[in-house]
């Protein structure tokens, strides 16, 4: 009897070491599938449609009287039609005003755009030119060529039909057609346009916004975790504080957004969409957790160097900022990259402050307006274009293994500045 | 003349600086005159000369900065409802914006009368900025130079700046203090707005959410209704589900970690759950709307179900998936705080390990447990992008996890997103969800902490 009961307490045992690992292997299949199938999405989307144009322009057409270079004459010349000749030269079989309109949709809507920016770019000389240039296919030409779109569907249904598809095939037959690296995606701002959407204006926005934060939220952070632990006198107002502390880290993001809306815009006045005021409202948010992490690593100091110092004559503040604060620094930055991370990855809060606008200049101030990262992402998952969800994919891949390595620094950090005092 | 903001800035930074060693060197004199030493280093004169003109002028600076421009607005403000006292208040705020953009050059316009206001626009704005680097660098020079004068070689310099930087470091302190403040404020005062315009009781218990009101006046629309009830019956649900994935997968996992794992497991695995914390919720947003919700669907189908695209399961399953690490971690911690001697204990009575963890550990535990827990459904209802993404926006009054629900957040996100006027009954209502979505947390939080610390005191 007592062998039966035995058995049943060791499988009661067993029965719960596989709960545990069925659980953990659960949590990492999981994360296994988001960043797999984030990544099956996205990894075509370094790779874009593009076609090879051989065009001749007359640089004398841009120049104003006294032969400087004149924008307005660049921009009022009709580009599309260049193109749109230039395309129709492989097709001389197309004559019909609607099969053109049909073929020049598999190219990009922006490619008289592209077109003059290069022209712009390599400052040619007076005179006649004949330059091959590679311009953007259409982002659904783009999706058939990497194979996204299927072709099983019926013609009408579809968003390419059988003549475009033709088309796009014999481009490629001849080599004028094919996926190159695509470029665009880190070097140009949001755009109506898939294919020439990319992600620097977003990420020059987080970088604004998040230095805003870290100015803000890093210097007041330590001073209070240095007050809270060594200043403050045990009562009402210091416990008061560190309720509060505690529980605005637990207060969600959204309504530090909703605070920012009421406070900063309509109260200060302060420009909507503007990096300056997503740092502050992503500052607020992160304040909490780096006082945290700075208090419990100012703590982690030991007493005892405190109290030579103090022994030796030196002030309280003396004591804490020359002598704690530097063996304390690495567990404050430890706390202060997972507090960026965190505000990095935020979304909700920005929203609120309107820095969820469609803005194709790659922002240059703190007042300008500006999209972020997360934000980016979010437009584009939401967009209708099959093309988009791929570069969201991608931008996704992109923040997440920023992220990911900023994680990892704070536990090098963590790990190679720890000390058993 | 115009002074930009960077430019009074490094004038006054520099003019502090400029004290700094102005003050150092001078009491090494005036010591030496009075064949005297320093009650303090001579830098201690240097930091106090510093501080006393620094900081005083940059709080005028930054007070100008933000005050200066809505007091020139309101003025102007004033003015324009002089000219014509028959416009009605949001018509002379646009016109207001007209004179502004007009003034910034971003519009240009044909009519004179704003022409006009918008010149004198430009002049107070020039004025403002004139003054402002005039006050602020006359009050750094003056303050430096009072400092310095008054600085003896017998006044302990050092204890007077510590005392200041004390002061400096409680008023960071504080700002935790401020920002609750003026959450609530803010959010409370907008709430009372919106409770003018729609009655309280119909908020609260209102079973019908359709806040579909004319945006303009002459516009035929449904009278829109602010009943919150459903709302946050289906906030409820969603965290409900997100719970029913995540505290049985992050406890046995926190269990196993803190228990049975070998050093080597634990080092692998903790990281790499920390890593699925890492990720920001639009990533997790994403996940749901366009893989998780497709993949449930179309379980639903081959089981026979009709699976809304929006269902409320898809968005809760990914958001309990996002919260695990949230629980395993946090019960990792609490599992691990249990000292020592209850195991032993109950081992050296007999009992197996598993016997000792249900019988003895998570009894001891279980405060903490239920703190962890409270802490990640306050975090699932406060979740938004998620649900933002994957949740529907039409308030249906159901349990049915199936179905599409909406919820606080989504509701908050979507009012104030639009372009709406600010003192529109719509954008007020999404500031009444917030102080309900504040207080809620709030309690929940509250409630989480002072359950854990009741633990970590028991132990201590």
């Amino acid at each position: 009897m007592i062998r039966k009961s035995i058995q049943s307490r060791r499988a009661r045992e067993t029965r719960l070491k596989i709960y545990g690992i069925t659980s953990i292997c659960f949590a990492l299949i999981m994360l296994a599938t988001l960043l797999i199938s984030i990544g099956l999405n996205g990894y075509s989307a370094l790779q874009q449609a593009y076609f090879k144009l051989d065009i001749s322009v007359n640089t004398e057409k841009f120049v104003d009287d006294s032969g400087a270079p004149d924008n307005n004459k660049m921009n009022l010349f009709n580009w599309d039609g260049l193109v749109q000749s230039a395309l129709r030269e492989f097709f001389p079989e197309v004559k019909d005003r609607d099969e053109k309109k049909e073929l020049f949709a598999i190219i990009s809507a922006n490619a008289g755009y592209d077109l003059k920016e290069i022209i712009k770019k390599k400052a040619l000389g007076s005179g006649s030119h004949t330059l091959s240039v590679w311009l953007h296919l259409s982002d659904d030409a783009d999706q058939y060529l990497k194979g996204r779109l299927s072709i099983d569907i019926p013609e009408e249904d579809r968003r390419i039909n059988n003549k475009q598809i033709a088309w796009v095939n014999s481009l490629v037959e001849r080599d004028i057609a094919k996926l190159k690296f695509n470029k665009t995606f880190f070097t140009s701002a949001d755009s109506r346009e898939p294919e020439s959407a990319g992600i620097l204006g977003s990420v020059i926005g987080s970088a604004l916004t998040l230095f805003v934060t870290i100015m803000f939220a890093l210097p007041l952070a330590v001073m209070a975790a240095i007050y809270l632990e060594y200043f403050a006198k045990p009562g009402k107002i210091t416990d008061f504080i560190e309720v509060n502390v505690n529980n605005l880290a637990a207060v969600p993001s959204i309504v530090f957004g909703l605070l920012g809306l009421s406070v900063f815009l309509s109260t200060f006045g302060l420009p909507r969409s503007a990096p300056l005021v997503g740092g502050l409202v992503l500052g607020l948010m992160t304040l909490p957790t780096i006082i945290i992490a700075s208090r419990a690593s100012i703590r982690s100091i030991p007493p005892s160097i405190r109290e030579a110092a103090l022994g030796l004559g030196a002030s309280k503040m003396q004591a804490a900022l020359h002598h704690v604060l530097p063996l304390a620094t690495p567990g404050i930055l430890t706390g202060t990259i997972i507090g960026m991370a965190q505000a990095l990855g935020e979304t909700a809060p920005l929203l609120m402050i309107g820095m969820v606008a469609f803005i194709i200049d790659i922002p240059t101030t703190f007042t300008s307006s500006a999209t972020a990262m997360p934000v980016q992402i979010y437009m584009w998952s939401d967009s209708a274009e099959r093309a988009f969800y791929e570069r969201s994919s991608l931008a996704i891949l992109f923040l997440v293994a920023f992220l990911i390595s900023m994680n990892l620094l704070a536990v090098v950090l963590r790990k190679k500045f720890e000390k058993k005092w | 003349m115009t002074l930009p903001l960077s430019f009074v800035f490094f004038v006054l930074l520099g003019l502090s600086v400029y004290f700094y060693y102005h003050a150092k060197s001078g009491i090494v004199r005036k010591a030496a005159l009075l064949s005297d030493r320093t009650k303090a280093l001579p830098s201690h004169y240097g930091q106090q000369s510093f501080l006393w003109a620094f900081i005083p002028s940059l709080l005028i600076l930054l007070v100008l900065t933000i005050g200066g421009p809505n007091y020139i607005d309101q003025i102007f403000y004033n003015k324009i409802q002089e000219l014509n006292p028959t416009f009605n208040e949001s018509f002379v705020s646009l016109i207001l914006a007209k004179v502004i953009n007009v003034s910034n050059g971003k519009i240009s316009t044909g009519e004179e009368n704003i022409i006009m206001l918008a010149k004198d626009y430009k002049i107070a704005f020039e004025q403002l900025h004139f003054y402002r680097g005039l006050v602020v660098i006359l009050c750094a020079a003056l303050l430096g130079m009072i400092i310095s004068y008054r600085q003896k070689p017998g006044s302990n310099a050092r204890e007077q700046v510590e005392k200041f930087i004390v002061n400096i470091f409680f008023a960071s302190a504080v700002i935790a203090i401020f920002t609750t403040v003026a959450i609530i404020l803010s959010l409370f005062f907008e709430a009372l707005r919106f409770f003018n315009l729609y009655n309280f009781f119909d908020f609260i218990f209102g079973l019908h959410w359709a806040p579909n009101v004319a945006i303009r006046t002459d516009q035929v629309a449904a009278e829109g209704s602010f009943g919150m009830i459903p709302v946050l019956l289906g906030t409820l649900l969603i965290s409900f589900i997100a719970m029913c994935v995540a505290i049985p997968i992050g406890l046995f996992s926190a269990i196993y970690l803190a228990e049975f794992a070998t050093p080597k497991i634990r080092d692998f695995v903790k990281p790499t759950l920390e890593i699925l914390a890492g990720i920001p919720t639009v990533v997790y947003g994403y996940f749901a709307a366009l893989t998780a919700a497709p993949f449930f669907r179309e379980i639903g189908f081959s089981l026979g179900l009709d699976v809304s695209s929006e269902s409320a399961i898809a968005a809760g399953a990914v958001m309990g998936i996002m919260i695990i690490p949230f629980i395993s971690s946090l019960s990792d911690d609490v599992i691990r705080a249990v000292p020592q001697s209850l195991r032993d204990g109950s081992m050296g009575l007999g009992a197996t390990k598993a016997e000792t963890i249900y019988i003895v550990i998570l009894p001891a535990a279980i405060p903490g447990l239920i703190g962890a827990v409270l802490l990640a459904v306050s975090r699932a209802i406060g979740e938004t992008m998620i649900v933002v993404m994957a949740a529907g926006l039409s308030a249906n009054l159901t349990v049915n996890p199936l179905e599409s629900v909406t919820t606080v957040t989504v509701q908050i996100v979507s009012l104030l997103t639009g372009d709406t006027e600010f003192d529109d009954i719509k954008t007020l209502s999404a500031f009444g969800l917030g102080l309900a979505l504040f207080f809620f947390t709030l309690l929940l939080n509250i409630f989480a902490l002072s359950i854990s610390r009741r633990l970590a005191e028991r132990y201590d």
